[in-house]
């Protein structure tokens, strides 16, 4: 098989499992939440995905941790949004100082 | 959907849109650095329209970069989709889609649309809307900047230059923000921030962020015996 086509099986390959672990997650039925602790556990994992991937996002780097513009953009982020601010005022606050920091260089 | 005030309904899908905004346009650095490591603009496309899940694709494309097969890329990217999976646990008794519907839902079920959804958990019309007008909205900005990306290779320039790295970061901090009330949601939360930052020098990419399910796992099992489930509560 040429290269070209063992990338495509690749994207065609992981796409579908992708989509079927989706629809897998989306088709547990409901009943499995009413114990105590799986509802629980279904509340918190996004809790706990979402922050994971704040950390990763904002101080992750090529296998290694990386500290740059990032970090004082989500403390900016943070500030705003423990005053309130609207979703997109967060976002473009944290995008626009992290570009004036490397502006700054 | 019809149950929703006309100005809850303006601002669900103003959030919405601002989501599809704010992560569409790193839509541009992915198209980018796909075809830099070697897939062709189609390649490319297919994987924004098809996988639909930005750290898979970054994971398979990164893998594929730093010289790892097709198949060890697909792998992770695969492993890495298994979260979409816990999302959908959480959001199909929110969203009670059935059928045809369920199957077009779960191919929008991504970190964005299940965050704004879960947003708006006290009422069903508002979690469906957030979850679809999410879902529709960074599906069709972030292929358009995914086909941009591509297009234009790295002549656009460093997104990292305008920030939007730091964008991404901004955007999931605020979607967790009102889901972390209680201190055992902010253990969680900790827990799992510090976890992921632990493993990034030590595992593949990927790996740091799937972890986080041990921390909400236990998380959940540690909960205080005899207390109430949460079920429906931002905690």
């Amino acid at each position: 098989m040429s290269a070209v086509a063992v990338t495509w099986l690749a994207v065609l390959g992981a796409s579908v499992g992708c989509y079927l672990l989706k629809l897998l997650g989306l088709s547990v039925p409901a009943s499995l939440l009413a114990h105590p602790v799986v509802a629980r556990t279904a509340l918190l994992l996004p809790v706990a995905l979402l922050s994971a991937l704040v950390a990763v996002q904002v101080l992750g780097g090529a296998g290694a941790l990386v500290v740059d513009a990032r970090l004082p953009a989500l403390g900016l982020a943070a500030l705003l949004l423990w005053r309130g601010a609207p979703f997109l005022v967060v976002v473009v606050g944290a995008a626009a100082l992290a570009a004036v920091l490397r502006l700054l260089g | 959907m019809d149950a929703l005030a006309p100005d809850q309904r303006r601002a669900v899908l103003r959030q919405a849109l601002g989501v599809g905004v704010a992560t569409g346009a790193y839509g541009v650095s992915f198209g980018a650095v796909s075809v830099a490591a070697g897939l062709s603009v189609a390649q490319t496309c297919a994987l924004s329209l098809l996988m639909f899940t930005g750290a898979s694709q970054f994971a398979l494309v990164g893998v594929l970069a730093a010289g790892g097969s097709p198949f060890a890329g697909a792998a992770t990217a695969v492993l890495l989709g298994t979260r979409n999976a816990f999302y959908g646990v959480r959001m199909g008794a929110l969203l009670g889609w059935r059928g045809a519907r369920r199957a077009a839902a779960a191919h929008v079920l991504i970190d964005e649309s299940t965050a704004v959804g879960l947003a708006h958990a006290s009422s069903r019309p508002a979690a469906r809307l957030g979850f679809a007008a999410t879902g529709v909205s960074v599906l069709v900005l972030w292929n358009a900047a995914t086909l941009a990306g591509a297009l234009a290779g790295s002549a656009l320039g460093d997104p990292r230059r305008l920030g939007l790295d730091a964008a991404v970061g901004a955007a999931f901090l605020a979607l967790v923000w009102p889901q972390v009330r209680g201190r055992r949601a902010l253990a969680v939360a900790a827990g799992a921030a510090a976890l992921a930052l632990a493993l990034v020098p030590a595992t593949p990419a990927g790996v740091p962020v799937l972890a986080a399910v041990g921390v909400a796992v236990l998380g959940g099992l540690l909960a205080p015996r005899g207390a109430a489930a949460p079920r429906g509560a931002a905690t």
